[in-house]
């Protein structure tokens, strides 16, 4: 098997595995969903880092830090503005129990 | 090739993002989730720097501190209404980061890699339309510009023209992968990205942020396959999947195809009416006679809008309902799925308030109770309980699923004015002789309710 067909293999794959999980999803937490999404999509950040540890150039080392500024933003922003809802998704109950503590 | 540990850890990472949006089955496990997703983003990043020991890592630190201090301070701060724009730049600037990254991957494809080059091609002009276009619905929701449609005469010709140039421009990448050309093409995306957005308007702006999310994805999968790096193929794939999904949801919801969003006014009609308002007689009553009514209901829905959150008024809504339980009148709220300006935006603004979860009902669940509901109090909405959805086919919400408010024997609908909602249509059940209006600022009109609801 060569690595286009693998790697084609593993995209049809996740997309399968994409729709299913998210078939799932409950329609209260479609905003957090988008958001969770949005933050996974924030890993493009290590694709940032890898070409700009190869650049040679300074121009493309300057593209490059800026990819990694957006796609940074992207991901932190992403995880901690979900975190931020879906923490107030808990019950009462749960509050409760931890003012108790 | 990078190192098998390192593959292997890649996949760790990957099943953390899958485990992360199946655990959004449940507000209970959802949380836990999204912390294992941020766990499995730190592990990526770490195993990247120690497998592919990046040059220039200082610079690189620098600038990784910048974007999370960036990122993590504009998410503490942002209000609960402004939600669909944080998300729409975020998904912007992920759209960007990816763009750019194909960018200097350029300079490594060689000539004859062909579907390494179409997949550069596509991460570039994809990524450059999803950058432009989530700026300009930033700017949109943040009511930075009009939130109407934007059109001008030529502007479908030059958008097939710049559809067709990026076609021409990716192919030329592809026989002849040149920096100049992928640059060329990187604006003619930015170009396309405005020129989709601009011509959408009103309640459609959303579903727009849902598509382009699931552009970025598709991003940086394509980003993902260049690099030969399986954890962005299927993280972005993931996410394509997510959003394109979420995408078709959200239009099913309002009764409209995702086409006719997108190019609806283009062609002459979109979901944004006249915006007129008549003078015709309504009836409109005090504080005191609207507690009257809801104390001695048997069972009251409630239908929150984005009115009410705009006025910061759940905490007050949330209070009038537990005073109305204590007296024994059963409440529900009745949640539309667009209410808010994102699908499910209102169930994150309620549970601000910290109304339980499990009071919140579905359309499709609640629907079939409104004949045998005494008082339904919209308060904050208008188009989600329209019944020209229903019964005016030339509404431009005509075929959107409504809330049958109209149902009920009595409606009470708390409204700044008479002005229209997100839609600007006419909602004909403000007139029905069974209608009161109580008008003024959510806020201040339900702190009247409560008060007036514990006297009586």
């Amino acid at each position: 098997m060569t690595e286009s067909i693998a790697l084609l293999t593993i995209f049809v794959l996740a997309a399968f595995v994409g729709v299913e999980v998210i078939s799932k999803v409950s329609s209260t937490l479609h905003t957090p969903l988008m958001s969770g999404a949005n933050a996974i999509h924030g890993v493009i950040l290590v694709g940032a880092i890898i070409v700009t540890g190869q650049a040679d150039s300074a121009l493309v080392v300057i593209v490059g830090l800026l990819a990694v500024v957006l796609a940074t933003v992207n991901m932190v922003g992403g995880f901690v503005v979900t975190d931020r809802m879906l923490e107030m998704f808990r019950g009462p109950a749960a509050r409760k129990k931890e003012l108790h503590k | 090739m990078i190192a098998t540990w390192a593959q292997i850890g890649y996949l760790v990472s990957a099943v953390c993002f899958i485990v992360a949006l199946k655990a959004l089955s449940s507000p209970r496990t959802a949380r836990t989730g999204n912390l294992l997703g941020a766990a499995g983003a730190v592990l990526a990043v770490l195993i990247t720097f120690i497998a592919y020991k990046p040059h220039h890592l200082v610079p690189i630190l620098i600038a990784l501190v910048i974007g999370a201090v960036g990122g993590a301070i504009g998410s503490r701060r942002v209000q609960m209404t402004h939600m669909p724009q944080l998300v729409a730049l975020f998904n912007g600037v992920g759209g960007g980061a990816a763009a750019l990254v194909a960018l200097m991957e350029l300079g490594e494809v060689e000539s004859g890699e062909t579907v390494a080059a179409i997949a550069t091609a596509f991460t570039i002009v994809v990524g450059a339309i999803s950058f432009s276009g989530s700026i300009v619905t930033f700017a949109k929701l943040q009511e930075l510009m009009t939130t109407r449609p934007v059109t001008f005469p030529g502007l479908p010709v030059l958008f097939v023209a710049g559809i067709l140039g990026a076609i021409a421009l990716s192919g030329w990448l592809v026989s002849d992968p040149r920096v100049w050309v992928g640059v060329l093409l990187c604006l003619v995306g930015l170009a396309v990205g405005v020129m989709l957005v601009l011509p959408v308007g009103g309640a459609d702006v959303p579903i727009v942020i849902s598509l382009l999310n699931a552009f970025t994805g598709l991003t940086v999968a394509a980003g993902g396959y260049v690099l030969g790096n399986t954890l962005l193929l299927v993280a972005g794939t993931l996410v394509g999947a997510a959003g394109t999904l979420l995408t078709k949801l959200m239009a099913d919801a309002m009764g409209r195809s995702v086409f006719n969003i997108l190019f609806g006014a283009v062609r002459g009609g979109s979901t944004l009416g006249a915006g007129t308002v008549s003078d015709r007689p309504v009836i409109s009553g005090g504080a005191q006679d609207v507690a009257i009514l809801l104390a001695y209901a048997q069972r009251v829905i409630i239908v929150p809008g984005y009115g009410l959150a705009v006025a910061q008024a759940q905490h007050t809504l949330r209070e009038l309902v537990e005073v109305l339980q204590g007296r024994g009148v059963k409440v529900d709220y009745a949640i539309h799925p667009v209410a808010g300006r994102m699908p499910g935006h209102m169930n994150v603004l309620l549970a601000e308030a910290q109304v339980p979860y499990d009071q919140l009902r579905e359309m499709d669940e609640i629907n079939p109770d409104f004949k045998a509901t005494d008082v339904v109090l919209v308060v904050g909405a208008n188009d989600v309980v329209n019944p020209a959805a229903r019964n005016t086919p030339s509404a431009p919400i005509y075929g959107m699923p409504i809330l049958n408010a109209d149902e009920a024997q009595r409606v009470i609908f708390l409204k700044r004015s008479m002005r229209p909602g997100f839609a600007g249509i006419e909602n004909e059940l403000l007139y029905d002789p069974r209608t009161t209006l109580l008008f003024g600022d959510a806020k201040d009109s339900l702190t009247k309710l409560l008060a007036a609801v514990k006297t009586v």
